[in-house]
């Protein structure tokens, strides 16, 4: 390796030196603690729901969840919005911040934080009164009350102003060091947020000129078809805004923990633009849609498949860096590696538990996107199977790990109980496996998701009661995992020991770091990526907009829930 | 690039390609449809799609009509919270085209252990074709969320 190359190994400006400011760290924490709390809210209607698949309905019994569907919705709302877009919001800030070496606007923090608890109140309040049990996917004619709408809104604007807090210190920064790469921790963590602004458009749309007024009167009917394919644009990629901050600790932290290091600066680089630029591939979600041509189906088929390239990258570079760590601790031959990693670490072991957790979520989400198989499994609990894995398990856990340290870092307090924490993730791996078998399973026989299987009038079809058990012990144990973790949290937050310093983020170092000059040069183009972007997103999209505009607002409400 | 990073991108785009062109196999030669644009239904100024729907062929006939020996066709309507028609028979053999929509908000249309798996949208028209072969009693079940008793929504297919 050159001299050159070492030289350039840093993914931060300055990795000497960086004080976070006390209102940064005030925010970025808060984003985090309240993150948590909408899960623990949600993972509980979710331990409710799998015992639904189990024959068990608790649901006449708890206080604020009438039916099945109202607890649903207040799981997904609670866990795929809420917990997400306050982690994500308060993770990449902070390694936004400390990657540039400057804090983040502190105003534009708090407006964020705001916005999202009061999105959070607005949409939580009618969910609760049972007045918005339309699922987190919130389909027309279902129409829910119209403060679910607007909640809904206030939270994805609170996502945008932290994109614009960090693409303001993007700006300070270049203006200081102009010519200059921008160090990788930044540049991933915007490039997640650039991904996220343009890939929330659908649905913002969808929300905030159909159904907002809609559900206050303003428009005649609502539009199923455009709907859903508003919705479902941003569907798809919302998943790699859920996925992504957990890739920014795959990448730039877990090799550091683990004893190794990043392989290549410009693979991460990669890997993030191609998840900018293959937005259009939520016609994936639609194959069974009537109303859209097999050209759109076709054409999201292959570029799905493109945006599974990234996340094949990505598998690389992590276990590169984990074979790395493993082989410096001791590990030899083909799989000792393995069993040499710092295990004893819960930080360390929660994501590297996500990982594993990841390759079946990948898996079955390649079998979901790929078009006529996917008359075998939609809408079946298969997909939940999936994305329990996924969003389950690959960014839940990790998000678990990151706060085992980064919980500490913000409040200066040792994580308490730490023979729990140690155990914690493997109790959550153990749950999500028994549950996304039964899950796995029970949608290969055709068990349905988002139904009240407990209380369905036709006997289950063979193999669904082996499943929904299968599917309710897991959650449970799931439940027991996630309760564990709040422990930690909770007795680090009130009797953790101070700790005389924080020191600092346990950033790596990169075998390949980033030239400063050559082809390269050209990934740091943000706006070319953009640009390339919404010319695919044309490409795909546009045909479907042009032949079907304007909104055929003739569906009457429906508010049979 | 390294070797080995070489070796391992090219094996990634390999297996994508492996999987695109296996799909294409099953869907161009052996005729695994999924459903697509045939048009929607459109109200007249001041009617509402519900009664636009029910006098818009083919779905003034639900229910099952025989076309040519052998081949089908079994128009369904979507509501909440039921089918129509509920119950369907059919003898062995059946080659059979579904054609179904929707009168009030979204239902699916999905029979556990076929590849018949469609949503039934308002103004939009779902075609998939599906031979049943084997003898026994098939249930329909509605798999798209549909208010408060979208799980008492399943109808059944008796093939014998």
């Amino acid at each position: 390796m050159s001299a050159i190359v070492q030289a350039q190994t840093e993914v931060v400006q300055d990795p000497k030196h960086f004080e976070l400011s006390p209102a940064n760290r005030r925010w970025i924490l808060w984003f985090i603690l309240f993150g948590f709390a909408a899960l623990a809210f949600g993972v509980f209607q979710g331990f409710v729901q799998g015992l639904n698949y189990a024959g068990i309905s608790l649901f006449s019994f708890l206080p604020g969840m009438k039916t099945y569907y109202e607890g649903l919705t207040a799981h997904g709302v609670l866990n795929a919005f809420i917990f997400t877009f306050a982690e994500a919001n308060g993770w990449l800030s902070l390694t936004t911040a400390r990657a540039l070496g400057r804090n983040l606007n502190s105003r534009l923090l708090a407006l964020s934080f705001v916005l999202l608890v009061l999105g959070t109140v607005f949409a939580g309040i009618p969910i609760f009164l049972g007045k918005a049990s339309v699922l987190y996917t919130f389909y027309p004619p279902l129409r829910a009350h119209w403060a679910f709408y607007f909640g809904i809104a206030l939270a994805v604007v609170s996502t945008w102003i932290i994109s614009a807090a960090q693409l303001w210190a993007l700006a300070e920064w270049r203006k200081e060091h102009k010519g200059e790469r921008i160090p990788l921790m930044a540049y991933v963590s915007i490039m997640t947020y650039i991904m996220w602004d343009i890939s929330s458009l659908g649905a913002a749309s969808e929300d905030l000129f159909l159904l907002l007024p809609w559900s206050l009167n303003l428009l005649p009917g609502s539009d199923p078809l455009l709907s859903r394919v508003l919705f479902w644009y941003t569907g798809h990629q919302i998943v790699y805004y859920w996925l992504l901050p957990a890739y920014v600790s795959w990448y730039i932290f877990i090799p550091r923990m683990v004893g190794g290091k990043l392989f290549s600066d410009s693979l991460a680089r990669i890997a993030f633009i191609m998840f900018v630029v293959l937005v259009p591939v939520g016609f994936h979600h639609q194959y069974t849609d009537p109303g859209i041509g097999n050209y759109f189906k076709i054409a999201v088929l292959i570029l799905t498949f493109g945006i599974a390239f990234p996340s094949l990258l990505t598998a690389f570079s992590i276990m590169y860096a984990l074979e790395i760590g493993g082989r410096a601790n001791g590990g030899k031959g083909i799989l000792g590696w393995f069993l040499k990693l710092p295990w004893s670490n819960p930080a360390v072991s929660a994501q590297v538990l996500a990982m594993i957790a990841f390759l079946p979520g990948g898996i079955t989400g390649i079998m979901n996107a790929s078009y006529n198989m996917n008359l075998l499994v939609h809408n079946t609990t298969f997909v939940p199977g999936h994305f329990h894995l996924t969003l389950g398990s690959a960014v839940t856990l990790s998000y678990f790990g990151i706060a085992y340290w980064l919980i500490p870092y913000l409040t200066g307090r040792k994580l308490a109980l730490e023979r729990v924490a140690k155990w914690q993730p493997w109790v959550y791996f153990l749950g999500i496996l028994i549950f996304a078998r039964g899950e796995i399973s029970g949608g290969i026989l055709g068990m349905p998701r988002r139904t009240a299987l407990a209380v369905i009038n036709y006997e289950p079809l063979p193999g669904w009661k082996l499943a929904g058990a299968l599917t309710g012990i897991g959650g449970t144990i799931m439940f027991i995992g996630c309760v564990l973790f709040f422990l930690v949290i909770f007795f680090t937050l009130i009797q953790g020991k101070k700790m005389e310093s924080t020191g600092d983020l346990p950033f790596t170092e990169t075998y390949l770091g980033a030239a400063p000059s050559g082809w390269q040069l050209i990934l740091d183009k943000l706006s070319y990526w953009v640009l390339l972007s919404f010319i695919l997103i044309a490409l795909v999209y546009g045909p479907f907009l042009l032949t079907h505009l304007p909104p055929k607002l003739n569906s009457p409400p429906f508010q049979g829930f | 690039m390294e070797k080995l990073e070489k070796i391992y991108v090219w094996l990634s785009v390999g297996i994508l390609l492996a999987f695109i062109l296996a799909l294409i196999y099953a869907s161009v030669i052996l005729a695994v449809r999924v459903p697509t644009d045939v048009g929607q239904i459109v109200p007249n100024p001041g009617e509402s799609l519900a009664s636009a729907t029910m006098r818009t062929p083919p779905f003034d006939q639900p229910g099952v009509q025989e076309m040519a020996p052998g081949k089908y066709k079994v128009v369904v309507l979507g509501q909440a919270w039921m089918f129509n028609p509920p119950s369907i028979e059919l003898p062995v053999g059946a080659d059979v085209t579904f054609y179904g929509t929707s009168l009030d908000i979204d239902h699916g249309f999905f029979i556990p252990n076929t590849d018949v798996n469609m949503m039934l949208l308002p103004g939009q028209v779902s075609i998939l074709r599906h031979r049943f072969d084997k003898a026994g009693v098939y249930r329909i079940i509605c798999h798209e969320y549909c208010g408060t008793l979208h799980h008492l929504m399943t109808g059944t297919i008796t093939v014998k």
